[in-house]
């Protein structure tokens, strides 16, 4: 009991230290800030600014510039962009979250599979992942979501299955070194079997890295569902971010000047993936101590 | 260099384009439009007909029997036919290679030159408000969907200050006196995507760049170059550069490889005929002999680049050959 306690004590000052850094670091605060008040946009929001996507303004009301009653103006269907970009933050950060959900649960199954079983399984599934990792990932998205059809849950799908790669090469390496440690080897001598190890002795010890990787891959998701939407692979019934930006490009509010029909959802999107950014590269400047400065 | 080793990572390689090609295979197998669900939708045809068709497009045999076709027809130069412009598509992308490879290229080589300055400069003067700028204007370019930056450049450039066209290749319709105005044209034309990728792109190299610095300077052999006395340009150019351009290496080659991926967006954008544009038009009319002749492409591109890569960074760097395996 008392090692147990000692440990928690050590995991608990380690995790204040690691706060305090965090707090330290311009960047990562910067970040957590800016991403809490979308998050918190996305909750809250529409309940201040009710939305439908399928509801459609008066003809007098088609993009109109920003001006009283509409503070940032209307798209090509007259509804209210203010009100468009509220309902579009809570669904491309719902398709960022659950995408990158996704892609963890995958990256962290075959990185530890992989690196707990060695040998031919271990080959196998790197190989996969080599492959999943050399493949140009918007191609691949375009001709998947092609394929399934055009659906939010589609898009998370098609992201979650594309982008693991990275997550579990992370994970698969810090496993060899788990695998190698003594308590592994005391659980094996006492008859615990793969599954139990793996998941409850490695899992913990490679999860502040598969935290670590999430703030990246959670960027990422964002700016595909983004991608992807422009590109016409979106959900027509949801509104996002990248449904905004498609629509805006296919009326030809670019040629014509509307700026506030595009601008806006351009730099919601630019925010959020800046703060998952500016967090992770902070996070990696804590935890590498190779670029600590000198 | 060691052959044996070349020779290992070329048979990856073609393992891994092996597999590129029976995944291109069963993904366009799946897809819901083949040709006899499309052709049985009006109802008119009757099962006799189906099968017929079937056998014509050899789909009633075994699986890897069709694979085996497919093969066959690729080593042919066979990808189908393109349902859109009702041409071979290996004829359609071959006229679509050159506006991307000479985009795309151009971009590459700004975007690396700027990169390189732009990480270095940030590693060197790490902390100060130099760096804070680089850094800060890296991540913003980097967070940025190429797409958006690109709408972003056509407001500015085309709509309001008017000064260069909107879109395409040439100016439709205009008759050129000689071939150096066509030209002048297409360079006009270009400037615009050219800059949008460049952008795009600048950001991954300065950041990954002036990591890739730091870690060097922070290594032991630096600090002995210091205490002999050199200067900090010397010991910056002659010490720490060669090590720190080794991930860029990798870098550089595998986005080489990404020449179809990274044009997507911009070619869309700015309507530019190259393969990126090609792509994302086979997709809306769901062409898909087209997509998965493109997607090849873009794959095996990927690989030969990757290939590519590892070879060249193990003769620049001794560490990896002496390391073996």
């Amino acid at each position: 009991m008392a090692v147990n306690k000692t440990k928690a004590n050590l995991r608990r000052r380690r995790m204040r230290e690691f706060l305090d850094q965090v707090k330290a670091n311009k960047m990562a605060l910067t970040g957590t800030i800016v991403l809490a008040f979308f998050v918190l946009t996305a909750i809250i929001g529409p309940f201040f600014f009710p939305f439908d996507v399928m509801e459609f303004g008066n003809v007098e009301d088609i993009l109109q510039p920003p001006g009283p009653g509409h503070i940032l103006g209307t798209d090509d269907m007259g509804r209210d962009v203010l009100g468009y970009l509220i309902a579009g933050s809570r669904v491309s950060l719902l398709v960022g979250a659950l995408a990158t959900l996704l892609c963890m649960v995958i990256g962290t199954i075959i990185g530890i599979v992989a690196g707990y079983s060695g040998k031919a399984v271990d080959n196998i599934l790197m190989r996969i992942t080599d492959f999943f990792l050399v493949i140009p990932w918007l191609p691949l998205m375009m001709v998947l979501a092609a394929i399934l059809g055009t659906s939010i849950w589609n898009i998370i799908l098609v992201i979650g299955v594309t982008s693991w790669a990275g997550t579990a090469r992370v994970v698969r390496a810090q496993t060899l070194s788990v695998r190698e440690r003594q308590f592994v080897e005391r659980t094996v001598s006492i008859g615990a079997g793969s599954g139990h190890i793996m998941l409850y002795h490695i899992l913990p010890n490679v999860f502040p890295l598969v935290f670590a990787s999430t703030i990246l891959v959670a960027a990422a998701a964002i700016t595909s569902e983004t991608t992807l939407s422009f590109l016409g692979m979106g959900d027509p019934a949801h509104a996002s971010w990248g449904m905004m930006l498609h629509y805006a490009f296919e009326t030809g509010a670019t040629s014509t000047g509307a700026w506030w029909y595009f601008l806006p959802p351009g730099i919601c999107v630019v925010a959020v993936v800046l703060a998952f950014t500016l967090m992770g590269y902070a996070f990696d400047e804590i935890l590498n101590p190779k670029l600590k400065e000198r | 260099m060691d052959k044996k080793r070349i020779a290992k990572k070329l048979v990856y390689a073609f393992i891994t384009i092996f597999f590129v090609l029976l995944f291109n295979f069963f993904l366009f197998r799946v897809l819901p439009g083949d040709i006899v669900s499309m052709l049985s939708r009006g109802g008119k045809a009757t099962p006799e007909m189906l099968a017929n068709i079937r056998k014509m497009y050899g789909l009633d045999l075994p699986w890897y029997q069709q694979f085996f076709v497919y093969l066959k027809n690729l080593s042919a130069g066979d990808l189908g036919v393109s349902f859109m412009y009702k041409k071979p598509v290996l004829d359609v992308i071959g006229a679509r290679i050159l506006p991307t490879v000479v985009l795309l290229g151009v971009a590459e080589i700004f975007a690396i030159l700027i990169g390189i300055v732009f990480g270095i400069v940030s590693a060197w003067k790490r902390g100060k408000a130099l760096d804070t700028g680089l850094l800060s204007t890296s991540l913003l370019l980097y967070s940025m969907p190429t797409f958006w930056l690109g709408m972003m450049l056509i407001l500015i450039f085309c709509v309001y200050l008017k000064v260069l066209p909107i879109s395409g290749m040439v100016t439709p319709g205009r008759l050129f006196v000689d071939q150096w105005a066509q030209l002048q044209d297409i360079l006009r034309h270009m400037i615009l995507p050219m800059i949008c990728l460049t952008l795009g792109m600048i950001g991954e190299y300065a950041i990954t760049m002036r990591s890739t610095v730091i870690d060097v300077l922070s290594e032991d052999y630096i600090t002995t170059a210091k205490a002999k006395g050199f200067s900090d340009g010397y010991v910056l150019r002659r010490h720490a550069m060669p090590n720190a351009m080794l991930p860029m290496i990798t870098l550089i080659a595998i986005n080489l490889g990404m020449i179809v991926g990274g044009a997507i967006q911009v070619e869309t954008v700015f309507s530019w005929p190259g393969l990126g544009s090609l792509m994302y038009n086979a997709l809306v009319n769901r062409d898909y002999p087209l997509l998965q002749g493109v997607f090849l492409l873009s794959t095996v591109a990927v690989v030969f680049a990757n290939f590519l890569s590892d070879i060249l960074y193990e003769m620049v760097d001794p560490r990896v050959r002496s390391m073996g395996g």
